[in-house]
């Protein structure tokens, strides 16, 4: 597409950026057809087509007010648009850019921002978190029903192993997952370490950085991940196989390091190197041989391929063929590509259009009556957790329990 | 101009909530244009209507204001059809988006027009059923859309275009009645209507409702891939193909830049270093079907092609498909711009048609790429440039005018299935003799009589016919002396 750059953009880095992004597309509009917000309100401004269009107006008048923000707002970062697009549109990185140069020109109300600020403040500290989620527990019999279903369900990690392998990866501990379902890490340490690999969680490592930046708060998310690489670095200097992410939405953004910090001469090689080793779980453990694992695999599943494990990081049948390596009778499931509408913070600030989403999605994960959904990521869990009475894990604690 | 907004304004809340109407200019902005985008117009407004009684009043509204009325489906058009009048509103029958009914045993189904193409084949899959014209942005495209294109795609070769899969519509008419054209047999006494608004770009009325026919999926589909070391070794194996007496569900061509943006996106494994690929779809009982493969590679080996492949399973064939299909937005990998023709030559004219355009792109310095349905003989040179270097997107314009009118010459025409729409409309004197086009604009005014529906898209005003063939007259040769 023809683009001509406000001159405040351009021979800026950013601008150039977002240039070329702009520049690739051709505004066929396939995107349109498997973008969510679009299949429900069936405007170009809500489809990635519209929004390609609204961002390159703000870059070219520099200019842009809450009606323009209303729709970059809507947009839930799924990517299933990229995964579409022939012409390799980088979206995902261009509405990351519109976003944090519509911040700067508008002002969002009062409650609004406070709303906001307190997400960044408390989603990504872990400790801050474990307390938030058991108050909330103490106090669920007292919530509205609709507020009940949100609160996840009291969970034990467990007893984690002790032995030291020669194999060792490290392991992202997280935040809101950390909090919420903590037998998440421990199923996935147990399980690895029957396969002979030992997981290292370094408590310093904290949230990945996504809640801030996808806020367009990037100051923020880089802060959290300039923390990250530093506590990282130096047993990546040792030498470690990997790093696992068991929550398939921070594998996104730290798969994404290199890129955010590629102009930056302190981070950038740093930067390159960690998001090199990023592996999420489901890649790691579709590589070892199962049979040690000795699986009861009885259950039929219905799997939730999250949008940041199919769209994101390009990993559309790791999760599935898996499941399906390992002997689990798979759930017939529609539409597999949208979005379940938890994306990140999404179900907070946008929470019709989440419900709407998680609605269809419970309706296509469960028209072939599964004994349980299984997925990959702490989000997408705990929202579709909300919506059905099939009991809703993370793949992993399904093979901690199942294997012996 | 601001007068007649806030009027329309005021009364169109009365017809819709306030989110179906959208005037702000800030975010009508993607609004401006369709699927080409280098021709663009700022309407002064865009409403979103969900029901057939809302259209039936705005258009009566729009009819007593003598306002443009634009209609839009999914605006993936390549014409500029759906571009808006800057004094019109533009009609979006997006939310039009539901499957009404499918009848298995009569195998049709009932659709709204902003119902996507490839949506009505995943609903009638389940019942052994598809619906047959596919183009080649079917995953995005909307029923509605095609009718207004009367659209082909891949398979129109064997199954024919959207006009030979419709089976009835009705239709929302200038004065804002409903109009039910067609009938659930195939043949209706009378004028045949359906085909006068098949393919009529929203000049005539706005479809609300299509019955389409659906066909069974066949037994066995199979496709074969065969490269070339020439374009014309290609041309000459999709002449033997038709002359044996074999016709394929699909048959389409592919070139040396087409194929390479395209394998970028998919991976199918198409050979890069090629001049051209053909990919030969064969459907029907397997007996049948292995039969004609073997026989077109007998043809394909013949005309000395280096490689050829027989899909292995479904999902190969589906990856080459994928390629194929995703080969125009493909080209936005080694291109920022593209323009994409459309134009429909006799078969037998392939290969001279496709010298001819490698020469003109010669001339004119601008790479094309091809990518077609080499079968039925629609072209689509798509011709590569960058919209940000001044004065080559003139240029481009005036060497597609040339492909068209060399299709012309050719004993063909400007549009296989894309429409006219505003692209077309200056190549319109050249294909038409302006008896026909004056027939044209009494069919229009026969519905239209205010010319408020997509006024200025699809038919030349007369005067601009003769002041065009003066001035392509004039400019004849201009870049043939370069």
């Amino acid at each position: 597409m023809k683009t001509d750059l406000h001159p405040r953009y351009q021979n800026t880095t950013l601008g150039a950026e977002a240039e070329t992004i702009l520049r690739s597309c051709v505004h066929c509009g396939f995107c349109n057809a498997t973008c969510p917000t679009y299949q429900e309100l069936s405007d170009e401004r809500d489809g990635p087509r519209g929004r390609i269009y609204l961002i390159k107006q703000i870059l070219e008048t520099d200019q842009a007010t809450a009606r323009t923000e209303l729709h970059l707002d809507r947009c839930l970062t799924c990517r299933a648009c990229e995964a579409t697009c022939p012409s390799g549109v980088e979206y995902g990185r261009l509405l990351d850019i519109g976003r944090g140069v519509i911040a700067t020109k508008t002002k969002r109300k009062l409650r609004e921002r406070c709303f906001r600020w307190c997400l960044k403040q408390v989603l990504p500290r872990r400790t801050l978190m474990v307390w938030l989620v058991r108050l909330a527990r103490w106090l669920q019999p007292l919530m509205p029903a609709a507020l009940q279903r949100k609160i996840p369900a009291g969970q034990k990690p467990g007893v984690l192993p002790v032995k030291q392998h020669s194999r060792r990866m490290l392991l992202l501990q997280g935040c809101v997952q950390a909090a919420a379902t903590p037998n998440t890490n421990a199923a996935a340490r147990r399980v690895l370490d029957r396969l002979g690999i030992t997981l290292l969680e370094i408590r310093e490592v904290g949230c990945c950085g996504a809640v801030g930046y996808h806020l367009a708060d990037h100051g923020d998310g880089k802060y959290w991940m300039r923390r990250n690489i530093d506590a990282w670095w130096p047993l990546v200097e040792q030498g470690v196989e990997a790093i696992v992410v068991a929550a398939s939405g921070c594998g996104a953004m730290l798969q994404d390091y290199g890129r955010i910090f590629r102009d930056d001469p302190n981070y950038a090689e740093k930067a390159a190197g960690i998001s090199h080793l990023i592996k999420d779980l489901s890649c790691v453990i579709g590589a070892e041989n199962l049979h040690g694992l000795a699986l009861d695999t009885s259950k039929k599943l219905a799997v939730h391929c999250p949008c940041s494990l199919q769209h994101a990081m390009g990993e559309v049948e790791s999760l599935e063929k898996l499941l399906k390596r390992a002997g689990f009778d798979l759930a017939r499931v529609a539409e597999k590509h949208l979005c379940c509408g938890s994306a990140g913070t999404y179900s907070l600030l946008q929470p019709t259009m989440s419900q709407t989403l998680l609605d269809r999605k419970v309706q296509a994960l469960t028209q072939d009556t599964p004994d349980l959904i299984v997925t990959a990521n702490i989000g997408c869990q705990l929202h579709l957790a909300s919506g059905t009475e099939v009991p809703v894990l993370h793949w992993i604690e399904l093979l901690d329990q199942t294997s012996h | 101009m601001a007068n007649l907004k806030l009027q329309l304004l005021t009364e169109l809340l009365k017809i819709l909530p306030e989110a179906g109407i959208i005037q702000d200019e800030e975010t009508l902005r993607p609004y401006e244009c369709d699927g080409l985008s280098i021709y663009t117009e700022m309407p002064l407004m865009v409403v979103l209507p969900d029901s057939v009684e809302q259209v039936q009043k705005i258009i009566r509204l729009c009819s007593r204001l003598e306002t443009p009325i634009v209609p839009r489906g999914a605006g993936t058009g390549l014409s500029a059809g759906a571009m808006p009048h800057r004094e019109g509103v533009v009609v979006s029958l997006a939310k039009f988006n539901r499957i009404l009914s499918i009848d298995a045993d009569a195998r049709q189904a009932r659709v709204q027009p902003g119902v996507r193409n490839l949506a009505i084949s995943e609903a009638a899959q389940e019942y052994g059923l598809y619906y047959a014209p596919d183009p080649s942005s079917q995953i995005a495209c909307s029923i509605g859309g095609n009718v207004a294109e009367n659209s082909g795609g891949v398979h129109c070769l064997k199954y024919g275009l959207t006009v030979h899969n419709i089976l009835a519509l009705e239709v929302v008419t200038a004065e804002g009645d409903i109009l039910r054209i067609g009938n659930q047999g195939y043949d209706s006494c009378g004028f045949d209507l359906l085909s006068l608004y098949i393919g009529s770009e929203g000049l005539l009325g706005i479809v609300t409702e299509i019955t389409v026919k659906l066909l069974p999926v066949p037994e066995t589909t199979k496709v074969v891939m065969a490269t070339f070391d020439r374009v014309e070794k290609a041309g000459d194996a999709v002449k033997q193909i038709i002359a044996e007496g074999i016709i394929p569900a699909g048959l389409e061509m592919m070139d040396r830049l087409a194929i390479n943006a395209a394998e970028d996106f998919v991976h199918a494994g198409y050979p890069r270093d090629t001049a051209a690929m053909l990919l030969c779809e064969i459907d029907g009982m397997a007996e049948e079907v292995d039969e004609h493969i073997a026989r077109v590679s007998a043809v394909f080996n013949k005309e000395k092609a280096g490689c050829i492949r027989v899909a292995a399973d479904e999902n190969e064939r589906q990856r080459l498909w994928k390629g194929r299909k995703a080969a125009f937005p493909a080209i936005g990998r080694i291109s920022p711009d593209y323009y994409c023709m459309d134009g429909t030559i006799p078969r037998s004219q392939l290969t001279k048609v496709l010298t001819t355009i490698q020469s003109l792109s010669d001339i004119y310095q601008l790479r094309v790429a091809n990518v077609f349905h080499a079968g039925d003989g629609n072209l689509h040179p798509l011709i590569l440039f960058d919209a940000n270097v001044a004065g080559e997107l003139e240029k481009t314009e005036e060497f597609g005018g040339k492909i068209l009118e060399l299709c012309v010459d050719a004993g063909g025409c400007i549009t296989g299935e894309h429409g006219v729409g505003v692209e077309k409309l200056l190549q319109m004197p050249y294909q038409f003799d302006p008896a026909s086009l004056e027939q044209f604009q009494r069919v229009k005014l026969a519905c239209d009589p205010q010319r408020i529906l997509n006024p200025g898209k699809g038919i030349p005003q007369l005067k601009h016919c003769q002041e065009y063939r003066s001035l392509s007259q004039a400019s004849v040769g201009r870049h043939a002396d370069k």
